[in-house]
């Protein structure tokens, strides 16, 4: 029987970590992923969780122990926030390249400077061109499914990529929903064991990793791994497809087109606020509005074909962005998207929000609503609004 | 550069690196003044000195071009040449 447990957005991450049984788990605290920490910690104590709990002195030891792990054939799991991502910079920027296939969560918050804990996308959105791919997610339902899906992405010979599970600080960490637990005897019939041969620390077959690497050979890892991201947007759409047929649950694989069929104008936004959306586009389609919500899940790799084909009949677009993208004056979705949709001629205005832990409301997603309906008939005379600040 | 095999940065046999190829000049030996004394070869920082019989001269596969050799040894007989030059 499958078990309802009602638990917040860090425990949800734990026990998809412990149904996907990592052999490694290294992590340093940092608000607001500290409970995940915690949790993982008490499922090893109770001999829930079969792995080494790794208690290691900074995030950048962090990443570095659970990369020796994975080169020595371990699946592995870690999480982190802001700072705690910042500092692990270097050793995160080596894994994709690397291959390795390690799922980390970021437990997104603002910051780093002004001092903030609370949440916002920019940690993980600074990160976006690191070579990992990056999901962002929606509920605490869905951070318990999607670190499972992100093994059997990361893992998959076609992509053999590490994987980042953002979810939104506070909004979905400490929020506490019900969360079906799925049966650990399907998870590993849908998660095989990992197996890498590609990539791997063994004494029998020497293998010198990381060597100095230049010029035209080192291009050549980099056009590889660029295939690899390519490929990973049909392997994220598959596996979406697979863990649907087996635990009954679907998010859309790359996107999630939210009443899109006959929508003449859409909102586009990633991660928690796409549940205020939904129930917006809900109430205005109620007076007569034909209103949808594209929820972008993957952001790397960046699924333009798809987002294409979801928007292309719109009239107008509005981006919710819960970062900004320093030097265009907008957000990051806002100058992705556009990039999508070049060609197009679609009015697309952004509505940057939420920033700091600050709200994401109805009447916001109303505003936003009645901006793109005015855009969808005449020249905008504004392409950015800041939600509560104009 | 050969085709590799590798989806991700490893090696599982030596690979090395000519510098030779990062050269701008060559040091050239005149057998003539060499006295095979072996001061270039004890200088010589990428060890790409060989024994030539007549003379001690630099493996051009391995010599960076630095010049060391060309200013250390007692009997000037060595020159640096511009590499397009013959």
């Amino acid at each position: 029987m499958e078990e309802i447990r009602v638990v917040d957005g860090n425990k949800a991450a734990a026990l998809g970590a412990m149904l996907s049984k990592p052999i490694m788990v290294a992590a340093y605290p940092i608000t607001p992923q500290t409970p995940l920490v915690e949790y993982l910690s008490q499922l090893v104590a109770d001999g829930l969780l079969d792995a080494d709990l790794v208690e290691v002195e900074s995030e950048h030891s962090a990443l570095s122990v659970l990369q020796g792990a994975s080169l020595a054939g371990g699946r592995v799991f870690t999480g982190t926030s802001g700072q705690g991502l910042a500092f692990m910079f270097e050793p995160y920027m080596r894994t994709a390249p690397l291959r390795l296939p390690i799922v980390m969560v970021i437990v997104t918050r603002d910051g780093i400077s002004p001092q903030c804990v609370w949440g916002g996308q920019q940690d993980a959105i600074t990160v976006r061109d690191g070579g990992w791919i990056q999901i962002y997610v929606e509920s605490n339902q869905e951070i318990l499914d999607a670190v499972i899906m992100a093994y059997r992405i990361a893992e998959d010979s076609e992509v053999l990529l590490p994987v980042n599970i953002c979810y939104d600080g506070f909004y979905l960490s400490h929020m506490s929903e019900a969360v079906k637990i799925p049966e650990q005897a399907l998870v590993n019939q849908f998660l095989p064991p990992y197996r890498p041969t590609h990539i791997k620390l063994d004494p029998e077959n020497p293998m010198a990793v990381d060597p100095l690497t230049s010029g035209l050979l080192f291009a050549e890892y980099r056009q590889g791994h660029m295939e690899a991201q390519e490929k990973a947007k049909g392997v994220i759409d598959r596996v979406d497809e697979e863990f649907g047929r087996i635990f009954g649950r679907f998010y859309g694989g790359l996107i999630e087109s939210y009443r899109m069929e006959d929508a003449e104008i859409a909102l586009v936004a990633m991660g928690s606020p796409c549940g205020t959306g939904k129930v917006a586009i809900d109430r205005v389609r109620e007076r007569g509005i034909k209103a949808g919500l594209v929820k972008v899940r993957s952001l790397r790799p960046f699924p333009k074909e798809r987002l294409l084909d979801s928007l292309k009949r719109v009239q107008s677009i509005g981006v919710i962005d819960k970062n900004v993208c320093f030097g265009w004056g907008t957000g990051v979705l806002y100058v992705e998207l556009s990039a999508a949709l070049k060609g197009l001629r679609i009015p697309i205005l952004d509505f940057i929000g939420g920033l700091g832990g600050s709200d994401i409301t109805f009447d916001h997603f109303e505003l936003a609503i009645e901006k793109i309906l005015e855009a969808s008939t005449k020249e905008p005379s504004q392409e950015v609004y800041w939600f509560g600040l104009g | 550069m050969e085709k590799r095999r590798f989806l991700c940065p490893v090696g599982t046999e030596p690979y090395i690196v000519k510098t030779g190829e990062w050269r701008a000049e060559r040091p050239l030996t005149d057998p003539k003044k060499c006295v095979r004394c072996a001061t270039c070869w004890l200088y010589c920082p990428t060890q790409s000195i060989r024994d030539y019989k007549s003379h001690l001269g630099a493996d051009l596969q391995y010599c960076k071009g630095c010049g060391i050799c060309a200013e250390e040894c007692p009997r000037h007989a060595i020159t640096m040449i511009l590499e397009e030059e013959e």
